[in-house]
């Protein structure tokens, strides 16, 4: 098993004639993810070593059966990406551009949920299950198959807590970066859920760092709704307050926002967190162990 | 990107929200100048990135244009909260019968916009959402529905706003707020306090928006609202060398690729006893001239002791990040101990070619808590 890419996965690059699309394109091929197809409008026919190019989402499905999607295009025309893929009949949707307008967003999710379609970020790191499929951006070589599946709003912060797990000898189910964006597709509670459900995972790491109030929630739902024990890590318990959503944003989330009002959400439901990526990956190693 | 309260009203205007007539002045002159223009009383505002402009005297009310002058003089240069007082708005005086508050901004839970209006404005509003919850009146909007006329109608009975003419005048600024959202790729657009006059005219008294900065590459005309000289002197140089980055008050500077990981290196070198001098991200795919940019943003700071870099390699390659660093030490003459710690891509060439170079005050770490020990440790020495 796993979440959301596995083996089963067949996978169209939206941009994979870019430089970047290319080279995570056939970096994800490498490690086993199955590349059906690429799309460019006005390259089609193209191939990108030996993966064929489609001008639409449209003709990539119907040609190799395509269903899901890893978009590379420009933040100005990721949204019409994500529109396309979706109109195309792709339900699994990883979004790796930076720099989406966050009112876009706000439409795309309100578009996508009664649809019932999985959107990994935007700007996030993608997802990876060790041993099946990698979509997106993460250094597949320093993960390795096991039990613990980790989910993180960040992209470098997720390797360093995977690579902290590789070195105390365990693996990973999936790995999910959900984006650190205001608005993003998957929230870390669905993807709490998918790993509660996923026979694989054995316990989870959670990855949070300051702003919004997804942390709080997560805290609530884990203890409502899961099994299996949840690890956490907050970043930014001594950063500075910079960008706030005025007092507007503070009422809203209940919260202040603050790395220590979700530690304190978390350990308040008995969720264990960790105080450095090192120490984290050590509570994850001693809940393994018992 | 937040803008002023002298842009929040031009961006009112356009959108048809009233506000009072007012002017921009940098010295004391344009001051006395634009309160003769406009008529006394008037009222001399800080402009500043920041609240608590009232309580550090950044808010005064003046009775001539002698005085306005005078106010003027007393305000710009005042330091409020980090920020110098550069600019004044200088603003018909208003009288105010009663203050209100509305805001629309992004409700991250739900998705969704969010209006929130009370009729209990002009103070802390966070306040009046704990104390009295039932009186902060919420309404979501549907984003691919967008605003209906019902909506504005809704907030303003459900607040318990009495008299027909203010009901109307409320409703319209609340529809066209949701206008001035969506037109300017807002993530807030807060009116505190929106004021009623005794004449029973209703008008937006301050303005706090906040623009999306992904957006503005489409919004030409509120992109270069950006006020470049309100930043730190180093983060303007930053961000003209593409580099993010925050100043900190410590001597230990840290400098990581993405955010989380960078903002965790900051707390992890607290954590050991240090303090971090800066906040300092390459992002995705840093190549060897970010690294050089960074450090020559990051050695500018007087205050900067040791340099710890963290970098975990997923787009950015390691090797490139070695070679910047050989890059800047050759260009600059850095004397602050350098603690590197590498992994990820290309982490093992990396490592080699500072193995091979081997400058003087380069130290290499395996681990990040390692790494940050060694450079609090090199920052005390």
């Amino acid at each position: 098993m796993a979440i959301i890419v596995d083996s089963q996965t067949r996978l169209v690059v939206q941009g994979l004639t870019g430089s970047e699309g290319r080279f995570h394109g056939l970096r994800n091929r490498s490690h086993g993810t199955n590349v059906v197809a690429g799309v460019t409008p006005g390259k089609g026919g193209q191939d990108v070593d030996g993966i064929p190019v489609f001008d639409t989402v449209a003709s990539a499905v119907r040609e190799t059966e395509a269903d899901t999607s890893m978009i590379f295009v420009p933040a100005p025309f990721a949204a019409d990406a994500i529109y396309e893929a979706v109109a195309s009949g792709i339900r699994t949707i990883v979004c790796i551009t930076e720099g989406v307008p966050a009112h876009e967003m706000l439409r795309i999710h309100a578009f996508i949920r009664p649809r019932g379609v999985t959107l990994v970020g935007p700007n996030c790191p993608g997802a990876l299950s060790p041993g099946k499929a990698n979509v997106g951006i993460i250094p597949a070589e320093i993960f390795r198959e096991g039990g613990v599946g980790l989910v993180s709003r960040s992209g470098t912060l997720t390797y360093q807590i995977g690579h902290e797990l590789t070195q105390l000898g365990l693996g990973n189910s999936t790995i999910v970066g959900i984006g650190g964006d205001p608005v993003v597709g998957l929230s870390f509670v669905d993807v709490l859920g998918l790993f509660e459900a996923d026979p694989q995972t054995e316990q989870v790491v959670m990855v949070g760092e300051i702003g919004g109030d997804e942390e709080e929630k997560a805290a609530a739902f884990i203890e409502a709704e899961m099994s299996k024990p949840v690890v956490a890590y907050i970043a930014g318990f001594t950063a500075p307050p910079g960008k706030t959503m005025g007092h507007a944003g503070a009422i809203i989330s209940g919260s202040a926002g603050t790395a220590q009002a979700k530690k304190d959400a978390l350990e308040a439901k008995g969720i264990r967190v960790g105080t450095t990526p090192t120490e984290t990956a050590e509570l994850v190693a001693e809940i393994a162990r018992a | 990107m937040d803008l002023y309260e002298y842009q929040g009203k031009e961006l009112f205007r356009r959108y048809g929200i009233p506000v009072s007539e007012g002017r921009l002045a940098t010295s004391p002159a344009e001051a006395r100048e634009a309160a003769q223009e406009l008529g006394c009383p008037v009222v001399v505002k800080a402009q500043v990135l920041t609240g608590g402009r009232g309580k550090a005297g950044g808010i005064r009310l003046a009775e001539t244009p002698a005085e306005a002058e005078a106010r003027a003089r007393e305000i710009l240069g005042l330091d409020i909260r980090g920020h110098t007082v550069h600019k004044v708005w200088v603003e018909r005086a208003s009288d105010i019968e009663r203050e209100y508050y509305l805001s629309i901004t992004f409700d991250r839970s739900e998705k969704k916009p969010l209006f929130m209006f009370t009729t209990q404005g002009g103070i802390d509003i966070e306040e009046v959402a704990a104390s009295s919850p039932e009186a902060l009146v919420r309404l979501h909007v549907d984003p691919l529905e967008g605003y209906n006329a019902w909506q504005g109608r809704r907030l303003v009975h459900d607040a318990g706003v009495e008299d027909p003419g203010e009901q109307k005048q409320i409703a319209a600024i609340v529809g066209n707020l949701y206008r001035a959202f969506v037109g300017t790729e807002a993530m807030l657009c807060e009116v505190n306090p929106l004021i009623v006059t005794p004449q029973g005219e209703v008008r937006a008294l301050d303005s706090k928006f906040t623009v999306d900065d992904n957006a503005l590459f489409r919004l030409p005309d509120v992109a270069k609202m950006r006020d470049l000289a309100a930043a730190d002197p180093l983060e303007a140089l930053a961000r003209e060398k593409g580099v993010t980055y925050v100043k900190l008050d410590g001597e230990v500077g840290v400098l990581g690729n993405g955010a989380g990981l960078t903002m965790s290196t900051v707390d992890v070198v607290t954590f050991v006893g240090g303090r971090p001098a800066n906040f300092c991200d390459l992002g995705g795919g840093g190549d060897a001239q970010g690294v050089v940019d960074a450090l020559e943003v990051i050695t500018r700071d007087p205050q900067v002791r040791s340099i710890f870099f963290n970098i975990f390699g997923g787009i950015t390659r390691c090797d490139e990040v070695a070679r910047g660093i050989l890059q800047a030490l050759d260009q600059m003459a850095i004397e602050d101990p350098i603690v590197v710690r590498l992994d990820g891509t290309n982490a093992k060439e990396g490592r080699q070619l500072l193995r091979e170079a081997a400058p003087p005050n380069l130290h290499a770490e395996a681990t990040m808590l390692d790494g940050a020990r060694r450079a609090v440790e090199l920052a005390g020495a």
